[in-house]
């Protein structure tokens, strides 16, 4: 028969054990980058696994796409058609201007540097599993010149921000998370504003901003907001999404509401990373 | 060995379902907790002291990969395994609503926990807001995960006991 280890130690001195091990990591968290050498083997182990799985769930809704029903796929087409059609027109008038605004830029000397941004895409492989933040992993990282504090956009609008970076890996904040403040700006009349995640509006998909000052400035539901020009993390002009309520606070001094964002965070499958950041950029400028 | 290995493919695979799958699947923007099953379910199917283990491999993986201080979750669920390790006397394989009440209970603590330290802490007093939000729905969803993934991880532990017993038996 099997004696049993006399010298093993009894549950309730693994239990302190254990404790001080917690206790003492969220004591040297204090001080230190956070888990370096763990999230260095997670790189290597669960970033693959993740980018399987969740390859094969792109793969399978592929595939329930394909049973689309042709009447469907005929009316996307005509919408699309005309959204070509519309956009087509947007464009030969906005390219006109551009050609007249490089002409401006040029007269006055101003740098054009913002007005695109080097983007790389990357595939949004696993969503924090817990449900009190809202942050996602994406499959490319510092190896494919991803840095802490870029911008990551989807189709047109923001997404959020890299918080931490690993060789082929990265983690986005966004900015339907609770911690995340965003300086953004009314597009029409450049007035600044904070855009704050809400935990109680994650699940409507809204944001909320707020401190947007009560001037003569008659600012109306549906009015785009973008990132603003005095962020030191975002660059300038991304768009966040339009305004959907707007009031005047009791302190009669500021006005809050809510903002539709651009992007629809539930169904984040494909993000574009702008690879340079916002602190790269300004320093750039002032060397030259 | 083979029960190390074993928990650690379990932990793992819930890990990677709760980031992936189960994120597709969320109803209002909650999704279940499928760590905290794991590590509540070893407590009480095989003691204190293996649910405590398996509690704090399970709080590594979630403080890494989503937690922002490493160590907050780790706490969190050792405590959870070594107090569900506690019941392991009342356990019987039969009975489902031990388990259920064990999982439904650790869970609610864990989301009061969870909103007290990271939200409340900070400012944040919507706590009612977060309960209805948040809290109880989780508790929810992890309940009727639990009636699938419970079977699964009960039948696992079954197999490996069976196992463990053939081979201390051939050393008699």
């Amino acid at each position: 028969m099997k004696i049993k280890n006399q010298t093993s130690l009894s549950s309730k001195y693994w239990l302190i054990i254990l404790v001080l091990i917690c206790l003492l990591l969220l004591g040297i968290e204090r001080f230190t980058d956070s888990g370096g050498p763990l999230r260095l083997v997670g790189n290597y182990t669960i970033i693959p696994m993740q980018r399987g799985i969740s390859y094969v769930g792109r793969w399978l809704s592929d595939i329930s796409d394909n049973f689309e029903t042709l009447e469907d796929v005929r009316k996307e087409k005509d919408a699309l058609q005309a959204k070509v059609d519309e956009l087509t027109i947007d464009n030969t008038r906005l390219r006109q201007e551009q050609y007249e605004l490089d002409r401006l830029r040029e007269l006055f000397k101003l740098d054009s540097h913002y007005s695109d941004y080097e983007k790389i895409g990357a595939h949004v492989i696993a969503s924090n599993g817990s449900n009190w933040f809202s942050d996602f992993t994406i499959d490319k990282g510092s190896n494919d010149g991803i840095k802490v504090n870029c911008n990551v956009l989807a189709g047109s609008g923001l997404v959020g921000i890299v918080t931490e970076v690993g060789p082929d890996y990265a983690r986005v904040r966004s900015i339907i998370d609770d911690a995340s403040n965003v300086s953004a700006m009314v597009l029409p009349t450049a007035d600044t504003c904070m855009v704050r995640g809400d935990l109680k509006l994650i699940a409507d998909g809204r944001l909320r901003f707020e401190k947007l000052a009560n001037n003569e400035n008659d600012i109306q539901v549906g009015e785009q907001i973008v990132t603003s020009h005095v962020s030191d993390r975002f660059v300038q002009g991304i768009f966040i999404g339009y305004i959907s309520e707007i009031e005047v606070d009791s302190n009669n001094l500021t006005r809050s509401g809510y903002i539709t964002p651009a992007v629809d965070f539930s169904k984040l499958q494909e993000v574009l990373v702008i690879t340079s950041t916002k602190d790269e950029m300004t320093k750039g400028t002032e060397e030259e | 060995m083979k029960r190390k290995t074993a928990v650690l493919v379990i932990i793992i695979i819930c890990f990677l379902f709760q980031s992936s799958i189960f994120s597709h699947m969320e109803f209002a923007a909650v999704g279940p907790n499928l760590l905290l099953i794991v590590a509540a379910s070893f407590g009480f199917m095989r003691g204190k002291k293996e649910g405590m283990m398996v509690g704090f491999t399970a709080g590594i993986f979630f403080d890494v990969f989503w937690g922002g201080v490493l160590g907050f979750n780790m706490l969190l669920f050792t405590l959870i395994g070594y107090f569900n390790g506690s019941f392991q006397r009342l356990f019987y394989d039969e009975d489902i609503k031990l388990p259920l009440v064990l999982i439904g209970v650790s869970e609610l603590i864990y989301g009061l926990i969870t909103c007290f330290c990271l939200y409340v802490l900070r400012g944040d007093f919507a706590f009612m807001a977060h309960l209805a939000d948040i809290i109880l729905p989780e508790l929810v969803y992890t309940i009727l995960a639990t009636l699938v993934l419970y079977q699964i991880i009960l039948h696992v532990n079954k197999k490996l006991e069976e196992e463990e017993q053939r081979s201390a038996s051939k050393f008699v």
